[in-house]
């Protein structure tokens, strides 16, 4: 059996805007500009970096709230066994896509109706689907409410949004992106507007539901101390490119690109007798890494480890 | 070392349809001269709340009930709206969160700050207020092309260093940074720190840090107080309520941030939601969430109040019998 359940080609999404007078400018903004990665069956994959450096994008592109440019989207088809391309499907499995691939929001206030009941958001993916009977599905969306830990769900499946805390209806979230069953969940930030006490529970929840239910995350963050706890791989980007990618204690421990290096030595660290130095970034250690590799790919430092060759501008 | 600012047994209550909120109860510390001092808890505990009140900020509906908020000096609860006016900006300045959302979109940055100074320095001329504002944003490290920008022009780091830029216009002796980087991102999060801390030092300013962030507590204060449902419950050195936490809030708090130094550890979470402040009750306010509270702590039999363990460690007396058993 395939062993990825979702491998990403090269991928670009452009934005283009215009300005001046009659639109003469054209500008174009190169949100997401060729990045590859592959995510395992069960495995977690966190994306890292600042504001603007194109997580979001290619999180919306793949679950094709966005047009991509160009590049290869390809997702594993149980039912034939082999990944297939998003390119050309048919509107069928397109819905068959959307099925399996889910997404959890920042902010769950904004994500959901606030007219709607904790019971119909959470049976809307089902009924738009078709999937089971009635009852079948009251079942369900009761099964899922104590999954997310919202016990006794009788308590929830009749309130509102704006009746719940930041934590109870981040799990709503979850419960609806779960109910489908899915196998790949994309997470945007769930957990920063949350507050601390209340972060790791979720996070934890998380985990627990990955093991459980065999399902694999895109991890979203600018936080590397949140994307540690929760992933396998981490993937750092900058200006639309990935710019190192590798397994999370690995990167953290042996990190190589200086923009990855400046990253890390930017998180305050929780004990105030550790010294923390910032690393700034040269001239030098940039040419450094642009000689390892004439090409303008990913250059593999063995262990599982890659780095960009690729020129990267505004570091220092 | 004198104290710039001695706040005591202060209570502050809002006022709701559903009953008097008790946002402050018995908040008492003192921030000496030069020191930066730490705020931290999470969402509701008061906090913000705490803010306003040494500004004399609090909205409509708060009420100091009793307690005395000294700054150099005099005790800004009792001075008049005008008096306070001298307060605000030369004594004290705050950075909000968000306050780089702050500006008005359709001024020049340079014209706002302007408008601060004129306000206080009225007979200063116009040269010397630019003079003033280049060399603020010098200190904050921002171009000089600055002043003549729109906001929307600037990006959110730079939006914020011109409110720190802002703050320090009138020379105040103490600068509350209200959560002032929760909406930026890690790099530039760090940058404003390292260019408070710098500021801090170079102008020998005392500092108000309102964080829920203990990292960046951690790394900005040297004194820190931990905010539990509108009470202090653990207040002392930041070193030491680091390295030998007492109260069981302020365990939790440590062992539920993720680090990305050291080994990776399986981090606590902290269940179930603060209590009302509306209801006033005797009994520790941490019984209900605590892992292992006695019947003692939750009948009221102890009152909540702070005891001194060594050196300026002080922790709230429920907690502290406690582990003592």
């Amino acid at each position: 059996m395939n062993k990825n359940i979702i491998e990403i080609e090269n991928l670009k999404t452009y934005f283009e805007s215009s300005s001046g007078l009659f639109n003469r400018n054209k500008i174009i903004t190169k949100a997401v500009d060729g990045i590859s990665f592959d995510l395992e069956f069960g495995k977690s994959l966190g994306i890292v970096g600042q504001s603007g450096c194109g997580k979001t994008t290619t999180a919306r592109t793949i679950t094709m709230l966005e047009e991509k440019t160009s590049g290869d989207i390809r997702y594993f088809n149980e039912s034939t066994n082999e990944m297939i391309s998003l390119d050309g499907l048919d509107e069928g499995e397109i819905k068959n896509f959307r099925r399996n691939v889910q997404m959890i929001f920042q902010d769950p206030y904004e994500a959901m109706n606030p007219r709607w009941m904790i019971k119909d958001t959470i049976l809307e993916p089902l009924s738009i689907h078709n999937i089971g009977t009635e009852e079948d599905r009251d079942i369900a969306v009761y099964e899922m409410l104590k999954t997310v830990g919202l016990t006794p769900p009788e308590n929830y499946l009749n309130r509102y949004p704006h009746e719940l805390s930041g934590g109870q209806r981040q799990r709503v979230a979850i419960a609806r992106a779960l109910v489908m069953k899915p196998k790949f969940i994309i997470c945007d930030e769930p957990t920063s507007m949350l507050d601390v006490s209340i972060r790791i529970s979720i996070m934890d929840l998380m985990i627990n539901l990955a093991k459980d239910l065999d399902v694999s995350y895109l991890y979203i963050t600018h936080d590397l101390a949140v994307a540690r706890y929760m992933c396998e791989r981490i993937a750092v980007m900058y200006n639309g490119k990935i710019v190192e990618i590798a397994e999370t204690e690995e990167l953290l421990k042996n990190p190589i690109h200086p923009y990855t290096k400046r990253l890390i030595s930017s998180i305050p660290v929780p004990d105030p007798k550790y010294v923390r130095k910032v690393y700034e970034v040269t001239q030098k250690d940039l040419e450094q890494i642009y000689s390892l590799d004439e090409n303008d790919t990913l250059f593999d430092t063995g262990n599982n480890h890659y780095v960009a060759t690729h020129k990267v501008e505004g570091l220092i | 070392m004198s104290n710039i600012l001695e706040v005591k047994d202060l209570n502050m209550q809002y006022k709701t349809s559903e009953g008097f909120v008790k946002a402050i109860q018995d908040v008492s510390f003192d921030i000496p001269e030069k020191a930066s001092f730490g705020l931290v808890g999470e969402s509701g505990c008061g906090k913000t709340s705490v803010a306003m009140s040494l500004l004399q900020l609090q909205s409509d509906n708060a009420e100091i009930t009793s307690g005395s908020i000294v700054f150099d000096g005099t005790d800004i609860v009792q001075l008049s709206e005008q008096d306070l006016r001298k307060v605000r900006w030369f004594g004290i300045s705050i950075v909000f969160q968000g306050a780089m959302n702050a500006w008005n979109p359709v001024i020049k940055i340079g014209e706002q700050i302007r408008e601060a100074i004129r306000e206080h320095y009225p007979e200063n001329s116009k040269d010397q207020n630019t003079e003033i504002i280049l060399d603020l944003f010098n200190l904050v490290g921002l171009d000089q092309t600055v002043i003549e920008r729109y906001p929307h022009e600037l990006s959110g780091g730079m939006k914020q260093r011109a409110v720190i830029a802002l703050a320090l216009s009138c020379q105040p002796k103490l600068i509350i940074a209200d959560e002032p980087t929760t909406a930026l991102d890690v790099v530039i999060q760090d940058q404003i720190l390292k260019e408070i801390r710098k500021i801090q030092n170079k102008l020998g300013l005392s500092l108000l840090y309102i964080s829920h962030d203990i990292a960046v507590i951690a790394e900005m204060t040297d004194l820190m107080a931990v905010m539990y449902a509108g009470r202090i419950v653990e207040i002392g050195k930041t070193t030491d309520l680091f390295s030998n936490p007492k109260h069981t809030y302020t365990k939790m708090l440590l062992e539920s941030t993720p680090s990305i130094t050291g080994d990776r550890k399986t981090l606590k979470s902290l269940e179930g939601e603060p209590p009302s402040l509306i209801d006033f009750q005797e009994a520790c306010s941490f019984s209900s969430r605590c892992p292992s509270p006695t019947k003692e702590c939750k009948d009221g039999s102890i009152s909540m109040k702070l005891i001194e363990l060594e050196d300026g460690h002080k922790v709230d007396q429920c907690c502290y019998r406690c582990l003592n058993e």
